[in-house]
Parts: structure tokens; C-alpha cells; sequence
């Protein structure tokens, strides 16, 4: 997924590579042969980005669509196993994501404005605010694989309260988790991603390659952020707060 | 062969032809692995998926030949087992599908002629193209490293719950499926953006050719539809590993529900495979006319149409499938609006042949055989949107006949005819213009032959992936089967004098089709970034109206 965001940075092939080492004439450097004007360069990156964004929305899309169908076959089960989600791990993530999506918008801000300090503070930020959430989302996941509340076949939980006709657990609690994990889990490998697009934007940052008249990659993985961000939004009360 | 030019532009056919073009700019192997030009990633695309398409006939061949008696039997010895028979039904209907048809006009003609049409130097992210290529690669080690590991006989719509507990290589299959799933996603994005933003100056939406249109609506299509494959795909391998219980009716899943997201994606795809080869018909149809094309915001509207209303009737597939009523009649009423942009097409095309100059070379038969064979496979479709005839029919030859007429009598046709129209373009040469009739008629009649046969061996009820049948069908495979020869025939002499023509220096005029779009003002081949100077627009597209002279 990475690919994309990566290839629709316009980096400087052709003409001109000398990039990142004088601070200055970078218009030419990271203007590719084809594009008339870095603003059309600019623009045509951002409807790719914006584009490439569907596409994450229509792929978490059909998560969502299978987790509210199974949601409606088994309401009592989903209901009881989401009482094993901690809920204030799942706020305080949520807090922790909200505020790296402003220090993001802020790192773009100081980009366009030349200043080179702040946004490197701001996306070390931003990192943080990743790490602090994969670092809570970590303990999650070893309470449920203590608890052994698994995916698929290898749910254990015993103590489980609908059973099916033959007397057996209901096997809805084990749905539950397996959607629990593969979206929180899709989700986790983008904040992955994230983190390494942050840290390659924040390498170059620090090396003065992004002013007002370029900064089209820090433009782009911080819409990339926002989505990882706003993805999680949606994925809060999905889980923790079935009422 | 090439006409006296109509719309003359004092550009056209005195130019002496530049030493340095796109295929010799830069030499060797590494120059072509590590290129950005969309040309040669078109190139490697066409060398790509003509040779996907080369084993899936292969395998085509083979089911057909299987099929010639009841007893399976060639020379006393029976040719395949009913379990060899069901993997190589599989690969050929996943390779045709996921390597060659969905990849085949935007991968390889579109990508070398979008940019040239929109007066572009390149796509808008040359490397997003070379990836996008090298994923359709890792695809192609995919589905073969699945064929060597077992292979898959679950047909290429790999229907749960049998896809989910047969312990053949799905899962490798599935991988294949998702990798080239994000290869036609790049391709599209990549058309996307620069439809909109690469677009030569002075060119409006309505002013650009409508090969650009089609291929703009497939691309939106390839965008929004792919990832729910993706993820159907995720789902379905994770079915297998984990038991998540999404598709498992055992452990509370719903294995319809994978026809759903299948078909969610699937019938877009359908449009992802037509919509191109209308797009390439739009542009031979008034070429070889020598007339305006008639219709054209109707032709530009009804393929952004067929693009969105593709999304609507994933429902037509499941019919017999346990869906309510009520989904059932609402999907079949919107499947019968898919009638209305493919008729709007239709007429057009023949509007614009209405009085018009026409001229029979290759690339034209090849359109016209589109129209005819489109017309069936449309009007078929309409037979199984029908909820009535559609339950008798449904899992018959019918079917088979029916896709096999739009796939490959609609975009297989296309294709070939697109080739041939901008082999010149492509290779700086001429094929032999007899050579291509005569093949373009074999492929015709052998193509009827062996489908048309289809639709009444399905209406008389054989089953359709049936390794064995009744001895009543046998007169009717078996002409079927001989037609599978003359078509076969028709498509290795097509390939033969095209190779052929490479061996010749080049000859071909900048403009040998006296076309009116922009890829038509270059040198053949074009030079490495496309013009020598940045074409502006000076004339709609199609405008064939014989100029007048200011210098009189």
C-alpha cells in the first residue's frame, strides 16, 4: 500500500537530480519532464492521493459491510463479547490519534511556511502519537490472547452465555473477534506504514528539502494520516461502544 | 493502402521519419525493465498479456477438444480425467480473466495511447505505470506458482463454501487474484489523473477523443470496484486459515454473502473488460467512415453510464441463488437499463457509418464484427436478465455463450481490431493487409461456430462445467469443437503475420488510417517523449470535414 503513496510523490528522474544539498532552486529539481507547471505536478499528485484514498475507504468498506452483517445475525453475542474490549484503552487511543492528526495538519502548515524546525518537531510528534498508539493497542492484544479470545478456530473463551441449539458456545463470539482483529489489525499495518512514511518525510524535512513552492510529499502523507486517522473514528464505536 | 487524407494537415506523411524514436532512444534489457515511458510499458503489457491470453487458449483448446465425444476418448485413450478437466476450465477462465481481458486495453493500448491522444508526454505517474506492471508480473508467478502446487478447480468465481474447504492451491490463486487486482487499481489511477490534468492545451472534456472517455470510465470503475475484490479475496484466504466464519455456513457464515462481494466487484468488472473495446470501436468506426462520429456526448455520456450503472446489478449473477424476491425484481429492472448506453453505442456507430465513406480495411472488419457479435451478446444478456428465461437458463451453455460473445466477441474482437489499428503506430510497420482479412474472417466464422452453437446446446439444457453429458449434445459439442479449430486457426495466422511484419525495416506512415486524433501527429513510432512539440487543438475530435485551404 505503500507503493502508491510513495510513487505518487513526485521525485526528481531526468534532468536535475541534484536535490536536498544547496536549500534552495528546488522547483526545478523536483520538476518531472512531463507536467507543464509544479502546480499541475502538485495537483495531479493530489488527485492520485485523493483517488488512492477510495480505494483504503472501499477496502476497509467491505469489513464494515461483512461486520454489520454479521452484527445483525448474532446482536446478543456481539453485544456480550464486545464487553471484553477495554473501553478506556479504546478512548485514550482515539484521544491519541485525534491529537496526531493536528499535529500532522500543523507539520504541513510549517512545511508551507518554510519552517523546517517545526516541522520536523511536528512529525516526530505525529510518530509519537503512532507509537503511543500501536504501544496501548499491543496491550490490548495480549489481554485477548491471554483471555483467549481469539479468531476463527482458535477462540478459547469458555463462560460465554448464548449457546447455539446443540448446546454448543455460540459461534458468533468467535466472529466477533476475527472481525475485531482483521480490522483493527488492517488498520495497525497502516499506522505501520504511516509510521514509516512520517519518518522518511520527517528525514528529508530535517534535510531542508520541502519550502512553500514544494512540499507536495508531506501534503500527501498527511492526507494519507488523516484517513488512518478518520478509518479509526469509525472503528471506535463500531467496537467499543455497542449499546 | 493509406487513403487520401480528407481532413489534411500539412503535418501529415512528408515527414522524413526521425532517426531516434521511443524503441531505440536507449538499448538493452535493463532499459526496458527500469522504464518509465508509458510506450514501452505498453509494449511489455501487450507481450504480456497476448501471451497470457496464448495459454489460456491453449487451455480453451483443450476443454473444447475434451468435449468433442461423450466418452472423452482421442484415439481410444481418454484425453483428460473429470478432475484435470475441472482445473483446466478453472485456469482458463481465471487467466482469461484476471491476465488478459481485464488488463488487455487499459494495460496495453491505452496505456500507449491515452498520453499520445490527450497530446501528453507521459501518464501522470510513469513509475505508479511500471509498478503496476511488475504486480500484474508477480500476479502472473502467482496463478502459475498455484498451477505447479495443485492448481484450482473451483472455477475462476471460486464459490464458497467449496472454495473454502477444497484443499487445492485457492489460497495461492486468491493471492494471484489480489496482487492483480492492485495492478488494474494503479493502471486506473494513473488514467484518472491524467484525464484531468494532462490534457493538451485548448482540449475541453467534450474534444477529446472518445477512446479517452472509455477508458476514463473504465479506470473509475477499476478504482471504486478492485479494493472490495481485495478484500474479498483477504476474506476468502482467511476463510480458509482461520475459520473467521464470514463465508462458513457451519459455524454461523453466510456463504451467499461471498457472492455478494464477488459480484460486487465481478460485474463492474464485466465493464472493465466491454467498455474499453467500445472505446476502441468508437475510434475505428468513424476513421475508417471518414465521417464525424455521430452522437458523440451521447457515446462520452454512455460510458461513464455503463460505468456506474455496472455497480447496480451485481444481483443478475444470483438470481437462483436464495436472494429475496423483492432484491431479485429490483436487480433484474436495473439490469435491463444496461440495455439502454449499450443501444445509445450501438445506433451511433451505425449512424456514423449512415452515408459514410467506408473503407474495409482490417481494423474495420474487426469493428464491424464487434457490432454484429456485440448485438448478440447484448441481446442475450437481456434473455438472462429476464428473471423467467433466466432461471431455466441459468448454469447453461447459454451463459457460456453469452459471455463468450461479449468477452470475446466484444472485447477479444475489439482488441484484436485496436492492435491492428495502432500496430503502425506501435511498431513503425505495416502488417499484410490480405493476410489480415483472410484472418479476421476465420476468427468471424469460427468464432460463430463455436458460440453460437453454445446458445442452443444451453437452451436445450447442458449444464454448463459438465465434464460429462448426454449423447444427445454430441453433434452439437462437436461442431462447436471444429469451430474452436478455425478460430484457433484465425488467431495463430493473426499472430503470425504480425510477428512477420517486424522483420521488415520500417514503413509506416505517421498517418496510415488518415485517423484525426493527436497520436496520429506524431512520427511512427513515436519519439521518446511522444512530440516534437506540444500539439495544441485545433479541430473537435472526427473532424473529417475536407478543409479549406486559406491559401488559395
Amino acid at each position: 500500500m505503500s507503493t502508491s503513496t510513495v510513487d505518487v510523490h513526485p521525485d526528481p528522474h531526468g534532468p536535475g537530480d541534484e536535490h536536498g544539498h544547496d536549500g534552495h532552486g528546488h522547483d526545478d529539481s523536483h520538476h518531472q519532464h512531463h507536467f507543464t507547471t509544479m502546480e499541475q505536478q502538485f495537483d495531479t499528485s493530489k488527485i492520485g492521493m485523493w483517488l488512492f484514498l477510495a480505494t483504503e475507504v472501499l477496502l476497509f468498506g467491505g469489513l464494515f459491510v461483512g461486520f454489520g452483517l454479521m452484527q445483525a445475525r448474532f446482536p446478543g453475542e456481539f453485544k456480550e463479547a464486545h464487553e471484553h474490549l477495554q473501553r478506556p484503552l479504546g478512548a485514550l487511543n482515539t484521544v491519541v490519534l485525534l491529537i496526531s492528526s493536528w499535529t500532522m495538519v500543523m507539520g504541513v502548515l510549517s512545511a508551507r511556511t518554510n519552517q523546517r524546525k517545526k516541522l520536523v518537531i511536528f512529525l516526530l510528534l505525529t510518530i509519537l502519537c503512532a507509537c503511543i498508539f500501536l504501544g496501548v493497542k499491543y496491550f490490548e492484544y495480549s489481554h485477548k490472547y491471554e483471555e483467549g479470545l481469539l479468531p476463527g478456530h482458535y477462540y478459547k473463551h469458555v463462560g460465554d452465555k448464548i449457546h447455539d441449539a446443540s448446546g454448543h458456545p455460540s459461534p458468533g463470539y468467535a466472529t466477533f473477534f476475527s472481525f475485531y482483529f482483521m480490522m483493527t489489525g488492517l488498520h495497525g499495518i497502516h499506522i505501520l506504514v504511516g509510521i514509516i512514511l512520517l519518518a522518511w518525510i520527517a528525514v528529508r524535512g530535517n534535510r531542508g528539502e520541502f519550502n512553500s513552492s514544494y512540499y507536495t510529499p508531506v501534503d500527501l502523507v498527511g492526507l494519507y494520516w488523516h484517513l488512518v486517522d478518520l478509518i479509526w473514528i469509525y472503528l471506535f464505536p463500531l467496537y467499543y461502544l455497542i449499546t | 493502402m493509406a487513403q487520401a487524407l480528407t481532413h489534411s494537415d500539412p503535418h501529415l506523411g512528408d515527414r522524413p521519419r526521425p532517426a531516434k524514436n521511443y524503441l531505440n532512444a536507449t538499448t538493452g534489457v535493463w532499459s526496458w525493465m527500469s522504464t518509465v515511458d508509458h510506450k514501452r510499458i505498453g509494449v511489455m503489457y501487450l507481450v504480456a498479456v497476448t501471451s497470457a491470453f496464448f495459454v489460456g487458449g491453449m487451455f480453451a483448446l483443450l476443454v473444447r477438444l475434451t468435449l468433442l465425444t461423450p466418452s472423452h476418448k482421442l484415439f481410444g485413450k481418454v484425453l483428460i480425467d473429470a478432475d484435470t478437466y475441472n482445473r483446466v476450465f478453472t485456469l482458463h477462465g481465471a487467466i482469461m480473466v484476471f491476465l488478459f481481458i481485464i488488463p488487455s486495453v487499459p494495460g496495453s493500448l491505452a496505456n500507449f495511447v491515452l498520453p499520445l491522444m490527450l497530446g501528453a508526454k507521459d501518464v501522470a505517474f510513469p513509475r505508479l505505470n511500471l509498478a503496476s506492471f511488475y504486480l500484474w508480473c508477480g500476479g502472473a508467478t502467482l496463478a502459475v506458482a498455484s498451477m505447479i502446487f495443485g492448481a484450482v478447480d473451483t472455477g475462476w468465481t471460486f464459490y464458497t463454501p467449496y472454495s473454502t474447504t477444497t484443499q487445492n492451491a485457492v489460497g495461492l490463486m486468491t493471492m494471484a487474484v489480489f496482487t492483480l487486482g492492485f495492478s488494474s487499481i494503479f493502471t486506473g489511477l494513473n488514467f484518472i489523473a491524467t484525464t484531468h490534468k494532462l490534457r493538451a492545451p485548448g482540449m475541453g472534456w467534450f474534444d477529446m477523443p472518445l477512446f479517452v472517455w472509455g477508458t476514463y470510465a473504465t479506470a473509475i470503475i477499476q478504482v471504486l470496484a478492485t479494493p472490495v475484490l481485495g478484500i474479498t479475496m483477504v476474506l476468502l484466504a482467511l476463510e480458509r486459515t482461520f475459520n473467521i466464519g464470514i463465508f462458513d455456513p457451519k459455524i454461523g457464515g453466510d456463504p451467499v454473502l461471498f457472492q455478494h462481494f464477488f459480484w460486487f466487484y465481478s460485474h463492474p468488472a464485466v465493464y472493465i473488460m466491454i467498455v474499453p473495446g467500445m472505446a476502441i470501436i468508437s475510434e475505428i468506426i468513424p476513421t475508417f467512415s471518414r465521417k464525424t462520429i455521430f452522437g458523440y456526448k451521447a457515446i462520452a455520456y454512455s460510458s461513464v453510464a455503463l460505468a456506474l450503472l455496472g455497480f447496480l446489478v451485481w444481483g443478475h449473477h444470483m438470481f437462483v441463488a436464495g436472494q429475496s424476491e423483492l432484491a431479485t425484481v429490483v436487480f433484474s429492472a436495473l439490469t435491463f437499463l444496461v440495455a439502454i448506453p449499450s443501444g445509445v453505442k450501438l445506433f451511433n456507430w451505425l449512424a456514423t457509418m449512415y452515408k459514410g465513406n467506408i473503407s474495409l480495411e482490417t481494423p474495420m472488419l474487426y469493428g464491424i464484427s464487434f457490432i454484429l457479435l456485440f448485438a448478440i451478446g447484448g441481446l442475450t444478456g437481456i434473455f438472462l436478465g429476464a428473471l423467467s428465461t433466466d432461471v431455466h437458463l441459468t448454469d447453461t451453455y447459454f451463459v457460456v455463450a453469452h459471455f463468450h460473445y461479449v468477452m470475446m466477441g466484444g472485447t477479444v474482437i475489439a482488441f484484436i481490431g485496436g492492435v491492428h489499428y495502432w500496430w503502425p503506430k506501435i511498431t513503425g510497420r505495416m502488417y499484410n493487409e490480405k493476410w489480415g482479412r483472410i484472418a479476421c474472417a476465420l476468427v468471424f466464422i469460427g468464432f460463430n461456430m463455436t458460440f453460437l452453437t453454445q446458445f442452443f446446446l444451453g437452451s436445450k439444457g447442458m449444464p454448463r462445467r459438465y465434464y460429462n453429458y448426454l449423447d444427445q449434445y454430441q453433434p452439437l459439442h462437436a461442431f462447436s469443437t471444429f469451430g474452436s479449430w478455425v478460430l484457433g486457426m484465425g488467431l495463430f495466422i493473426t499472430a503470425a503475420y504480425l510477428l512477420a511484419s517486424l522483420r521488415k525495416p520500417m514503413d509506416a506512415p505517421d498517418n496510415p488510417w488518415g485517423g484525426t486524433t493527436m497520436e496520429w501527429l506524431t512520427s511512427s513510432p513515436p519519439i521518446e517523449h511522444n512530440f516534437e512539440e506540444q500539439p495544441v487543438l485545433e479541430h473537435e475530435p472526427y473532424d473529417y470535414r475536407p478543409k479549406v485551404k486559406k491559401h488559395a
